[in-house]
């Protein structure tokens, strides 16, 4: 008899492929705030420090700047540390060294160098912790080349792009939605990667392709099932990557369906779903569409803190619902 | 308070600062804030463990006699930017606690209108610019108000508050040189609680004390026992004074302790329970600004019991002006993301 496939949590698998990585290889270390004793803020390394010790689960100082951008070079001169942002609305301290450096550095020196570095920032509303801790900038470092950014939306995932952001010789930007660190699922043990730069087709379907990140990956797949009861058929698409963006996959299930629905988290306008939906535009599957392209975003304000203020500035499954069904149903 | 009658004679001329400073009934003012923003932190506990607060929170308790003496200078017009654990500037810098709780519960009777809750409390009526979520935030800021201050030559004094963690961050050390170069009319007040969420400053901090770092900016760093109301009081005034006289910056390092945990999540793994016991069962900051009131003959236990039972009056009365206050509706969502045309 088949044991039960092996589920943990998001920050589990997290915390297991950091492990793995320095299991595997001396040169991986992690660096952050809090990672120590206290665990992380969102309890993510956990225990860590007790088996790798306080040199290679570092908790840095309050500076973010200067440590991502400490960071940067040790992964420039052979290292290859993992560094943790307490929340991702702290990248904006850092985006020097980020944008600047980390990402220009191999270019800039013609080829001479690479920066190994992996940097893990958790992101997203729905916890009540207002405006400057509730952000999702992803599609800001996605505008940036020399970086790669990924949004793995279940533990599987977390694990398998963890471990093929360490072994990647590029910096690689890692947002987890703070909502999902306590979603359980399938994890298989030891190492395996999941590639950057694919995304993953969750649910087939011939009536509309929803293209979605990160939490919004699970939101689109309920709003799919409660619409397959009315009979629509919806093809939900997990992005994965932002950059670099897979945008066969896209392009693909779109002429399959001749309708696209794209779902993020982050403020609507300037971001992902208006790269999804140029893909789109500028490809032949444009042929294909029978219906506009609609984008469901985050509204175009700061995250308050009142509670239901917060739930209506991002896209709920309510939301993608009738958005499916007005566009299925021709009423857009 | 003008009116107020000043203990300072002849006699009294080897008393603490406050107890020269202030007449009686200024003092148990003090005292009566500082219960209050204990209260206050207490009741916002409560009332989210009741789950009538969302989000998260820091409490400053353990930390009242150190926003209360910085504050004691100041007027009404100075301004002051705060931190995460802002509460207690915000109460001691004139704030209603009705109105606090009534942002705690997301209402529009709330300082923010719902918008910023505990980690963005503010009363830009008093002069309170806001607590920050982004540690050290708030330090530019403040220096930017003191530039204000300074060019519009109206006599205002900013003081920044913060924590031993952000004196880590570069704006610590850009806005202290600005200052300084400048000399504005700003007070840079570190919290040193021990800790920066779980690093403690020994780990964290190359120099001993966090007030070492005046000198690299050319400023008077001056450390006090930030549970001593009088200690804090004096260090505040000489501040200000130098601030009010166009000499510059002072950075005041406040040595103090949070007795809660960082936030709602923190499990207490890096102190032991010893040491925050020792801090509350020795230190506590009103305790022993109690036992100077009582020594010195300012107060007794049933002017105590009497301030203790105002205290909790009015927070119960807070609580309930926040409960029965309205929300915010979604239909709003857009509001005050820009200036609304005049
Ligand atoms: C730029 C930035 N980095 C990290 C955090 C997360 N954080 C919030 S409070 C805090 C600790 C701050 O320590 P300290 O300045 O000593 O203030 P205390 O909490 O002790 O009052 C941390 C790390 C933040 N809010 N902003
Ligand atoms: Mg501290």
């Amino acid at each position: 008899m088949d044991a039960m496939p092996r589920e943990l949590s998001y920050s589990q698998a997290i915390q297991e492929a950091m492990a793995i990585a320095m299991e595997a290889d001396e040169r991986v270390f992690l660096m952050g705030e809090d990672i120590g004793v206290y665990g992380g803020a969102f309890q993510v390394t956990g225990d860590l420090v007790e088996r790798f010790g306080a040199d290679r689960v570092m908790d840095t100082p309050i500076s973010e700047l200067g440590g991502a951008g400490v960071a940067v070079g040790a992964a420039l001169t052979g290292m290859r540390p993992i560094f943790e942002f307490q929340f991702s609305d702290f990248a904006t301290l850092a985006m020097e060294q980020i944008v600047n450096q980390a990402a220009k550095m191999r270019f800039m020196l013609g080829g001479e160098v690479s920066v190994p570095v992996v940097m893990r920032f958790p992101a997203g509303s729905g916890t009540g912790a207002a405006a400057q801790h509730s952000q999702s900038l992803e599609a800001w470092l996605g505008h940036v080349p020399g970086l790669k950014v990924i949004q793995p939306a279940t533990p599987h995932d977390a694990k398998g792009m963890l471990l093929a952001a360490v072994a990647d010789p590029d910096p690689v930007m890692i947002f987890e939605h703070k909502l999902l660190y306590k979603m359980k699922g399938h994890v298989p043990e030891g190492h395996y990667t999941v590639p950057i730069g694919k995304a993953e087709i969750r649910r087939e379907g011939s009536d509309l392709t929803i293209v979605a990140t990160s939490i919004m990956v699970h939101k689109a797949l309920e709003a799919a099932e409660t619409l397959s009861g009315e009979g629509i058929d919806i093809e939900v698409v997990d992005l994965r990557t932002i950059r670099p963006m897979d945008k066969a996959t896209i392009i693909e299930s779109v002429k399959k369906t001749s309708r696209l629905l794209c779902v993020y988290e982050a403020v609507k306008t300037l971001g992902i779903g208006a790269e999804v939906s140029a893909t789109i535009a500028e490809s032949d599957a444009f042929d294909y569409l029978d219906a506009p392209i609609v984008r469901l975003g985050g509204a175009e304000t700061p995250v308050p803190y009142n509670p239901e203020l917060e739930k209506a500035t991002v896209p709920q499954v309510p939301d993608i619902v009738t958005a499916a069904r007005d566009l299925v149903r021709g009423k857009r | 308070m003008a009116t107020a009658r000043k203990l300072a004679d002849e006699t009294h001329s080897n008393l603490p600062f406050a107890y020269r400073h202030y007449g009686p009934d200024e003092l148990k003012e003090v005292l009566r804030k500082m219960y209050l923003i204990r209260r206050f932190e207490e009741g916002a506990e409560d009332s989210y463990m009741r789950g009538l607060i969302h989000g998260t929170m820091h409490l400053s308790i353990g930390q009242e006699a150190s926003a209360m003496g910085i504050c004691m200078p100041l007027t009404a017009e100075d301004q002051i930017t705060s931190t995460h654990r802002g509460h207690g500037h915000c109460i001691a810098k004139g704030a209603d606690v009705k109105r606090m709780f009534a942002e705690f519960f997301g209402k529009t009777t709330g300082y923010c209108k719902g918008r910023g809750g505990s980690m963005h409390i503010a009363d830009v009526s008093m002069g309170n610019l806001g607590a920050n979520g982004i540690v050290a935030g708030g330090i530019p800021i403040a220096v930017g108000a003191a530039l204000s201050a300074k060019k519009l030559k109206n006599g205002k004094v900013v003081v920044s508050f913060f924590g031993d963690g952000a004196n880590n961050e570069g704006a610590f050390h850009e806005a202290l040189n600005m200052a300084s170069i400048w000399k504005l009319p700003v007070i840079f007040v570190c919290e040193n609680n021990g800790y920066g969420m779980s690093t403690s400053t020994a780990r964290s901090t190359a120099v001993k004390n966090i007030a070492d770092r005046a000198a690299a900016y050319s400023m008077p760093g001056v450390i006090v026992n930030g549970n001593i109301f009088s200690e804090v009081a004096e260090a505040s005034h000489a501040a200000v004074e130098r601030a009010r006289a166009g000499e510059g910056p002072t950075l005041i390092e406040s040595k103090t302790y949070r007795y809660r945990g960082h936030s709602k999540s923190d499990r207490n793994r890096y102190r032991s329970k010893e040491e925050i016991e020792d801090w509350i069962s020795n230190r506590d900051p009103i305790m022993l600004f109690e036992a100077d009131l009582k020594e010195f003959g300012i107060i007794d236990d049933k002017g105590i019991e009497a301030i203790r039972e105002a205290v909790r009056a009015e927070i119960e009365a807070g609580i309930e002006f926040a409960k029965a206050s309205p929300s915010p509706d979604t239909a709003d969502l857009q509001e005050f993301v820009y200036t609304e045309p005049a």
